[in-house]
């Protein structure tokens, strides 16, 4: 009976886009009522001022508000509800939860969802098993995985046509994946509004320059204490940049290739490779700083069991550059083939764990972002007296 | 020997030992709480008082010195020493600077406080964020701290401080500030202040603290033991209605409740008591307190309907609401008939012009007592809301008299090396009221005063020393 009646509770809170009792949801809620009411932290970020334009926090809101969090921690040093506080409030870390939940919820099939669950995991086995494919192809391809190539084309060892036959579907997919999903959060959390230019505009400016891990006063965010540090700005800075730029470097060879007719290899100072190396040194430098910084992570910040899915995906970005950078010392040594069917493995697990981990919360966000700078140009509903 | 040794571990102690420890003094800081409390009050602070001629970073426009001399000598009711209040409002237009050295940051006012934005700097953050920066800059320049010292009684000979007890260590310094705070957190203290009403009830059992555990006054019940001279009324505290759920201690800021003025309040015998529209609210949440407490087990029950939902800040605890009046009485544990009978006749007293919350509008009452004079409208829209209403205590008056160069006195005699800031002297600027604000304009000025004057008088102590070794 008692079963029967939390899930006609369960249900009635559903159905008015309301949260439901015991759930992630429900305490950011709990907490948001108590922040509502309090209100120190508006400066710095957008949560609490999108926060103070709300009495209530539904479904939607809390979704919306959890991936609009960058889990920067100032509000939690600066709480004076925080634990050991009875009220026990830890925005950075009760929004992780649902921020996680969020991306698991909106994953796209649905059913893959799941591989959030034990993101670790799931990155380890993509890892896995993209090397031994490209070892194994390299070996049926090659015969040997040690020696030194007749050429220094590495389309000798994998012809061109096979390597865009495995990748550009897979990749395809990713950003499928990643857009539907995020269309869905969309859909939920902005019921039919347009985007104004100047909107987007911001939105962008805010995401590119990682604004909201700039404290509110430009001193930085917190990490391994409540003093500010802007290393996890500029890390994530070095990371995201180097990403865009290897990923660049990418591009412009696929031009190279299709429309000039130029073939890889690319040396130096051609634009691929200059893009390449400047993105993966600098992916390099940033993802060990991340990583490094996460060591270091206050205990109460975030969602202690996101760690495997955080620094999972820290590893292989940096993997990734490490073996594309060691591809191009090992160029015409007997290391190539391993080399490159070690990078090619690892570029091959991020593209299949896109959509089902940490990357998602590039995109997540960023629709939190442009929702935020939505909702700020519309006037507030609320008239509280004092106003 | 320690040159200063500063008691507390607040916003006033902590702007003592960064001033002396800035002069050249080594700083010893006690403070009573444990590292994750540390800050008393302060942590619930939200900003700072400023007088300012001209609009300054998140200042508007002008605040200066007659004015804000006028808003204190009109919360105060006279209750001041018009010198050292002077001293207060000047050191607020400057000490911004300083306090941003020392890594506060300031933010422009918070929503729903637009009345505050020309004359509050608010802290980003709020106080915690204020408190921690301080620690930060106090561990960088070398001032040594120490948590869970409570200091529960000092060595003073011939109003000479010689040494401070934390349990039974002797502490030894030159000099020492005091700035541990009032006394509002001893629940036998206010009981004893505040006494047996004529129904044979201890009003202050029912009172909640607002602020801090530690605030136990201990010390100023000693000082007053050492014949130091006291200033400030025991019986007065500031005290405002809040959410009768809050904590025990430590509620802070989220617990008040903003609607008295959009409906009315009733005490535990569903009877009206004063006049719930007499001006604006941010203007007369601080008597509230007081009116609760007089009132039978110190209850009182803030009613509103549908109609004022959204206009007030939002409270931290859910309203218990009701489709009904009396549903509302019943779930709220109040006599059915005996509200309806009140709430009947007040609805039926409401002369409603035109609602304007923002201004003092002309809906009122007409033939009922008492009369709600603005903002009186039916309670007739359902779902209806009540919040439980208790008196919190957010800060206690009595304290240590002091000079502008903040010394302890003995008989009229400032001590050469006893001095004290924040909460503890605050009663000789502020004897009764508040206005926002103000306690840490006092805390700031007195603590970077006591500092100052503390690592002064131990350099002084340390050279004389000297010479009678010279000489000897």
């Amino acid at each position: 009976m008692q079963q029967l009646e939390t899930l006609t509770r369960e249900a009635r809170a559903l159905a008015n886009g309301g949260v439901v009792p015991g759930t992630a949801e429900a305490e950011v809620a709990r907490q948001l009522q108590i922040c509502n009411a309090c209100r120190y932290c508006e400066g710095f970020c957008a949560v609490f001022p999108a926060m103070t334009r709300r009495l209530e926090f539904g479904q939607a809101d809390i979704h919306y508000l959890a991936n609009l969090c960058h889990n920067c921690g100032a509000c939690l040093h600066a709480c004076q509800y925080a634990p050991p506080h009875e009220f026990g409030v830890n925005v950075p870390q009760a929004m992780a939860r649902v921020r996680l939940q969020t991306y698991a919820d909106f994953a796209w099939p649905p059913a893959l969802g799941r591989l959030y669950q034990r993101n670790g995991l799931t990155l380890s086995l993509a890892v896995a098993g993209a090397l031994a494919f490209f070892l194994l192809l390299t070996l049926v391809l090659t015969d040997k995985l040690f020696r030194v190539p007749t050429e220094v084309n590495f389309y000798t060892l994998f012809p061109h046509q096979l390597l865009v036959a495995l990748f550009a579907p897979v990749f395809l997919y990713a950003v499928l994946a990643l857009a539907l999903g995020v269309r869905r959060f969309w859909r939920e959390v902005t019921p039919g509004t347009g985007a104004p230019g100047a909107a987007v505009g911001e939105a962008v400016h805010d995401a590119l320059r990682l604004k909201y891990l700039d404290g509110g006063h430009g001193e930085g965010c917190n990490n391994a204490d409540d003093g500010w540090t802007l290393w996890r700005r500029r890390f994530h800075h070095a990371t995201f940049y180097g990403f865009l730029l290897c990923f660049a470097a990418t591009s412009v060879a696929t031009l190279y290739h299709y429309l000039a007719g130029w073939a890889a290899p690319y040396d130096l100072p051609s634009v691929p490779k200059l893009l390449g190396v400047v993105g993966g040194i600098a992916l390099l430098v940033g993802t060990a700083g991340l990583f490094w910084l996460n060591l270091r992570r206050h205990p109460q910040h975030g969602d202690a069991a996101q760690k495997p899915m955080d620094r999972g995906f820290i590893a292989l970005l940096f993997f990734t550059s490490l073996t594309g950078l060691a591809l191009w010392l090992a160029r015409g040594t007997a290391g190539m083939p391993a080399t490159l069917a070690a990078h090619l493995g690892v570029v091959m697990a991020l593209f299949l764990t896109l959509p089902y981990g940490k990357f998602a919360h590039g995109i997540f966000r960023s629709a939190a972002l442009l929702k935020w700078a939505i909702e700020k140009r519309l006037p507030s509903k609320l008239k509280l007296g004092d106003e | 020997m320690i040159d200063v040794l500063v008691i507390g571990g607040g916003n006033a102690a902590l702007c003592a030992a960064l001033m002396a420890r800035e002069a050249g003094a080594s700083v010893l800081l006690l403070e009573a709480a444990p590292r994750e409390w540390r800050g008393g009050n302060s942590g619930h602070t939200r900003n700072l008082r400023c007088m300012h001629a001209a609009p300054q970073d998140v200042l508007m426009d002008a605040y200066p010195e007659e004015e804000f001399w006028q808003d204190l000598l009109k919360v105060t009711g006279g209750q001041t020493n018009e010198h050292l209040a002077r001293l207060v409002i000047r050191a607020s237009s400057t000490c911004r600077d300083w306090m941003r050295q020392h890594g506060v940051r300031f933010q422009p006012p918070l929503s729903g406080t637009l009345s505050l934005s020309r004359t509050n700097a608010f802290f980003m953050g709020g106080g915690k964020a204020l408190v921690n920066a301080y620690y930060r800059s106090a561990e960088k320049l070398g001032v040594q701290i120490r948590y869970e010292s409570p200091v529960d009684r000092l060595d003073i000979q011939d109003g000479q401080f010689k040494a401070a007890y934390v349990g039974g260590e002797r502490i030894e310094a030159r000099t020492c500030v005091l700035a541990a705070g009032g006394f509002e957190s001893n629940r036998g203290w206010l009981r004893e202040a505040w006494g047996q009403n004529a129904d044979g009830e201890w009003p202050a059992d029912n009172f909640l603290i607002r602020g801090t555990r530690f605030n136990q006054g201990v010390l100023i019940r000693h000082m007053t033991e050492q014949g130091a001279d006291m200033i400030g009324d025991p019986t007065q505290s500031h005290c405002v209605a809040i959410d009768a759920r809050a904590p025990l201690y430590d509620g802070g800021i989220v617990t008040r409740i903003d609607c008295v003025s959009l409906g009315v309040v009733v005490n535990n015998q569903a009877q009206r008591f004063y006049d719930e529209g007499e001006d604006f609210w941010p203007k007369r949440y601080a008597i509230w307190g007081r009116l609760v407490a007089q009132q039978p087990g110190q209850m009182a029950y803030s009613i509103i309907d549908a109609k004022a939902v959204g206009r007030f800040m939002p409270p931290v605890f859910p309203g218990v609401k009701a489709d009904s009046l009396p549903e509302l009485a019943q779930k709220l544990g109040l006599e059915p008939a005996a509200f309806m009978q009140t709430l009947n006749s007040y609805n039926a007293a409401c002369r409603v012009g035109s609602f304007d919350h923002t201004v003092l509008d002309d809906c009122h009452t007409e033939g009922v007592t008492p009369a709600k004079t603005h903002w009186a409208r039916p309670l007739d829209t359902a779902p209806f809301y009540g919040y439980a209403l208790k008196p919190g205590i957010t800060f206690t008056y009595l304290g240590l008299k002091v000079n502008d160069q903040a010394a302890v006195h003995f008989k009229g005699q400032p001590s050469d090396n006893l001095f004290v800031a924040g909460e503890m002297m605050a009663g000789n600027v502020l004897g009764k009221g508040y206005t926002a604000g103000v306690g840490m304009s006092i805390g700031t000025a007195f603590g970077r005063i006591a500092g100052t004057q503390a690592a002064k008088a131990a350099m002084k102590a340390a050279k004389n020393l000297e010479k009678q070794r010279a000489a000897a």
